[in-house]
């Protein structure tokens, strides 16, 4: 009959154009390279590459990075940025190993948490209800609190090599995997799954996509963000005193500015926007690896170090401006 | 006026112009010509690329196939930048003012008189003071442009482009955020372009504005050209149903009005709140409760304030309890205002309604988790058929529930926002302009689904500056100037004549004068 109606309809040639192809590649993002990554190292160096000693070293130094890197998504995916991690991290360190020096170390560690949940809660207050920029409260709170941390050394190393309970946070063996891995897997599962499956979660998306709208629809968008400011300082704590425990000894200047944008790195590179409302835990623990494994390549090959900052540095570079790029493209 | 130019030859013309965006074909096969000194206009439902093809004309897009012919000369526009130097200028929808400069700077942003590479100001306050003459603009050269309203902010954009020399100037739905006076005065500017040989290239949804201004309309659907025909000899039904590709039906639903002892679901009592200088009234049962007035009459702010969006100083706002007759007050902030039924759908969708790079899903089930969760888990199946059977009742057809709602055409988006709101059973719903940028499908559905609503029991409030509209949908009429509602009619008293004399504040033409209730 009349075919000139509706000729879109009966020509719906299905093509593939570039754009699907990118936004299907984005979607997967991290995951892609990290499986070419690893292939060619295991490829390269074999056995000692994925022989499950050095898997699992590699997963055993990340523990606290990964820790803090999952509560940071939560900061990231609601909107703000918590540049106070290092200093945290450092802070809750230092007076965990002096404090079990002189008591028992479980309630040591508690008060060592605490510690890193108050600083993410003076964090949340003052980037949400006195209304500062994430970036600049997180920023001031970090000199603010590695300048505590170094009050409570009094620039010393503190050491509590004869607190050996307290080594067993970390250092402890369970099928053949240490406590520090145990509770990260733990943590970042407990995260995830706050993140991706609950109420709490999805208003985290919502004040970080749309702070006015989730406000609207109800949320209460400024406790929802001073929380994830919270969980990030209880994090950053953690992960300060795992690290402790491996070591018995503590200084306040561990952490640092180093910790915090080893961090933001695995966050981003893992495809997590920096926009807010955009992102997920896996995808920091994906990007995070990827970064520990460049790492682990370096020292397995032999290669001059130095080289691994450029590689990374690249590599954030590449991350950032593919989120950035296809943004673009679909808005456009 | 002088007398009539020349109008002959081409000035752009396309030639079987394509262009896709991820999957969806926005353009197909077009083939057009725009004439010198011309007001040629675009028309189609939201979707048929009427945009699209005024920004591959002017250079924001290229065409993935096709010719564009330049005065008879091929050109290919990279970058709208191409376009400017070839005197072709876009207007978008979304203006591109800089808030923090004046309004000379802002018209001569990048091209600014310099001495010593030191902007000279007062060669730019001259060179302004004749433009803006030119132009017959009265507009204050040194004000900040974030200070203008709206309507001035465009001519600033009319300035900018005037001061390229450009001689087609492509307008992107140009009074979509204008009240009518404002409308009026950009429809003498335009006319007054293409009189002094500038050509116009106006994509618009207003049919009465297409049939006033152009002398050419070309009318488009799913991205092919249905056909370019003299404006003269067409009328808003003609262009209506060659845009829909089939014949039109009546442009209101039947009007059920509530019955006179329908009980009051919301009331407002001396309402004060920035904007809102004592507002009272009542608001029934089946009711569909239009709010008419002039952009910053405070209309939204009125809506603001009763969902507590906003600080409100003084007044109560209650609302018919759930169950019988007591009566709750509305406080506190929108979270409490929605527990007590009060539900509202923004004014901007994109600013204060969705989350555009979430899922359909995320967007419609925000409000109502609590339904579908279980001990703060949210359970998705139950979530998924929850919304889509929401999705169902406001007709949002097809498309996945996983899609972000960036990638959605703005009357679904509008629709989604409706679903938010249904799924809280709402009590009181308040629709703040629930079809601007929307189409004419959509607006339909979307009128359905007010008369369904209030048939349902539900209170309806509705902000909307199309007249047209709150004529057609409303049964009673609150008008409102400077904070105040000067006006109610109902019945035969609602007349286009009477909310305008309202709005403006002359002696009302048999309306009710509330001045000093």
């Amino acid at each position: 009959m009349s075919q000139a109606t509706t000729p879109s309809a009966l020509r719906a040639t299905p093509r593939l154009p570039r754009d699907a192809i990118m936004s299907r590649a984005r979607s997967g993002g991290i995951i892609y390279p990290f499986i070419v990554l690893f292939i060619v190292l295991a490829v390269w160096k074999g056995a000692t590459f994925y022989g499950t000693t050095n898997l699992l070293a590699i997963v055993d130094q990340q523990s606290s990075t990964l820790i803090i890197a999952a509560a940071g998504t939560m900061v990231l995916v609601a909107g703000g940025i918590d540049l106070s991690v290092g200093a945290t991290y450092a802070l809750a360190q230092v007076v965990t190993t002096k404090l079990v020096g002189s008591m028992n170390p479980v309630p040591a560690i508690g008060i060592g948490i605490a510690v890193g949940l108050g600083v993410g809660l003076v964090n949340g207050v003052v980037a949400t209800y006195f209304r500062i920029n994430s970036l600049i409260a997180t920023l001031a709170m970090s000199f603010v609190v590695g300048g505590l941390a170094s009050l409570v050394t009094g620039g010393n190393l503190i050491i509590a090599y004869s607190a050996l309970g307290f080594a067993n946070l970390a250092r402890t063996q369970f099928l053949s995997v240490t406590t520090a891995a145990w509770t990260m897997i733990g943590v970042v599962i407990i995260l995830a799954l706050v993140l991706s499956r609950t109420i709490a979660g999805r208003y985290m998306y919502a004040s970080g996509s749309n702070s006015e709208a989730a406000r609207l629809a109800g949320v209460r968008v400024q406790q929802v963000k001073l929380i994830t400011f919270v969980i990030s300082g209880g994090a950053a704590a953690l992960g300060g005193i795992i690290d402790a425990s491996r070591v018995l000894s503590a200084q306040g200047s561990n952490g640092g500015t180093t910790l915090t944008f080893t961090v933001l790195a695995g966050i981003v590179v893992g495809g997590t926007s920096i926009l807010g409302g955009e992102g997920a835990i896996w995808r920091t623990v994906v990007g995070t690896l990827f970064i520990a494994m460049i790492g682990n390549g370096f020292v397995l090959a032999a290669l001059n170090p130095l080289y691994e900052q450029i590689t990374l540095g690249g590599i954030i570079l590449i991350a950032v401006g593919a989120d950035a790029w296809s943004r673009l493209r679909t808005t456009g | 006026m002088p007398g009539p130019q020349p109008r002959q030859g081409a000035h752009v013309e396309l030639q079987d112009v394509s262009k896709s965006f991820g999957g969806t074909r926005a353009l197909a096969g077009v083939s057009l010509t725009i004439n010198k000194g011309s007001i040629h206009a675009l028309v189609g439902e939201n979707g048929a690329g009427k945009s699209t093809l005024g920004k591959i004309i002017a250079g924001a897009h290229s065409p993935d196939e096709g010719r564009l012919l330049l005065g008879g000369e091929p050109v290919r526009f990279h970058s709208p930048r191409d376009a400017i130097a070839r005197k072709v200028i876009l207007i978008a929808q979304e203006l591109s003012i800089v808030t923090s400069l004046t309004v000379a700077e802002n018209v001569f942003l990048g091209a600014e008189p310099r001495r010593a590479g030191f902007q000279d100001r007062r060669k730019l306050r001259r060179q302004y003071a004749d433009l803006a003459a030119a132009a017959g603009f009265e507009l204050d050269g040194d004000a900040h442009a974030g200070t203008l309203r709206t309507a001035d902010q465009q001519k600033v954009e009319i300035l900018r482009a005037l001061s390229r020399d450009a001689e087609l100037i492509v307008m992107d739905e140009p009074t979509a955020a204008l009240s009518r006076p404002d409308v009026e005065a950009l429809h003498a500017v335009i006319r007054r372009l293409a009189a002094g040989g500038t050509t116009v290239v106006l994509v618009s949804h207003f049919l009465g504005e297409v049939l006033e201004l152009a002398d050419q309309v070309t009318i488009l659907r799913d991205g092919h050209l249905v056909r370019t025909v003299p404006a003269a000899g067409q009328t808003q039904d003609s262009l209506l149903s060659a845009m829909l590709g089939r014949p039109l039906e009546a442009a209101f639903p039947p009007r059920q009005l509530a019955p006179a002892d329908a009980p009051v679901v919301l009331s407002v009592r001396d309402l004060r709140a920035p904007g809102v200088n004592g507002v009272s009234f009542d608001l029934r049962a089946g009711e569909i409760l239009g709010l008419a007035g002039l952009v910053g009459a405070g209309r939204t702010e009125v809506a603001r304030a009763i969902c507590r969006a906003n600080r409100v100083s003084a007044g109560t706002v209650t609302l018919a309890g759930p169950h019988g007759p007591a009566r709750v007050p509305v406080t506190g902030d929108p979270r409490a205002a929605m527990r007590a039924g009060v539900l509202m759908i923004p004014e901007s969708r994109k600013e204060q309604g969705l989350m555009l790079g979430r899922s359909v899903t995320e967007n419609v089930s925000l409000a109502s988790l609590a339904r579908v969760a279980a001990a703060g888990l949210v359970r998705t199946g139950p979530e998924r058929r929850t919304v889509r059977d929401v999705l169902a009742k406001v007709d949002v057809r097809g498309g996945s529930q996983v899609a972000p709602v960036g990638t959605l055409s703005g009357g679904n988006q509008q629709k989604l926002l409706f679903a938010r709101s249904l799924l809280r059973d709402p009590r009181v719903l308040i629709a703040d302009e629930p079809t601007r940028g929307v189409d004419v499908g959509a607006k339909r559905a979307i009128y359905e689904l007010l008369a369904t609503l209030t048939a349902s029991g539900v209170g309806v409030l509705m902000i909307s500056s199309d007249i047209e509209e709150v004529l057609g949908l409303a049964h009673r009429v609150l008008v409102m100037r400077g904070g105040q509602v000067t006006a109610e009619l109902a019945g035969d008293q609602a007349t286009e004549a009477a909310i305008l004399s309202a709005a403006f504040g002359a002696a009302g033409n048999g309306a009710t004068e509330r001045g000093s209730k």
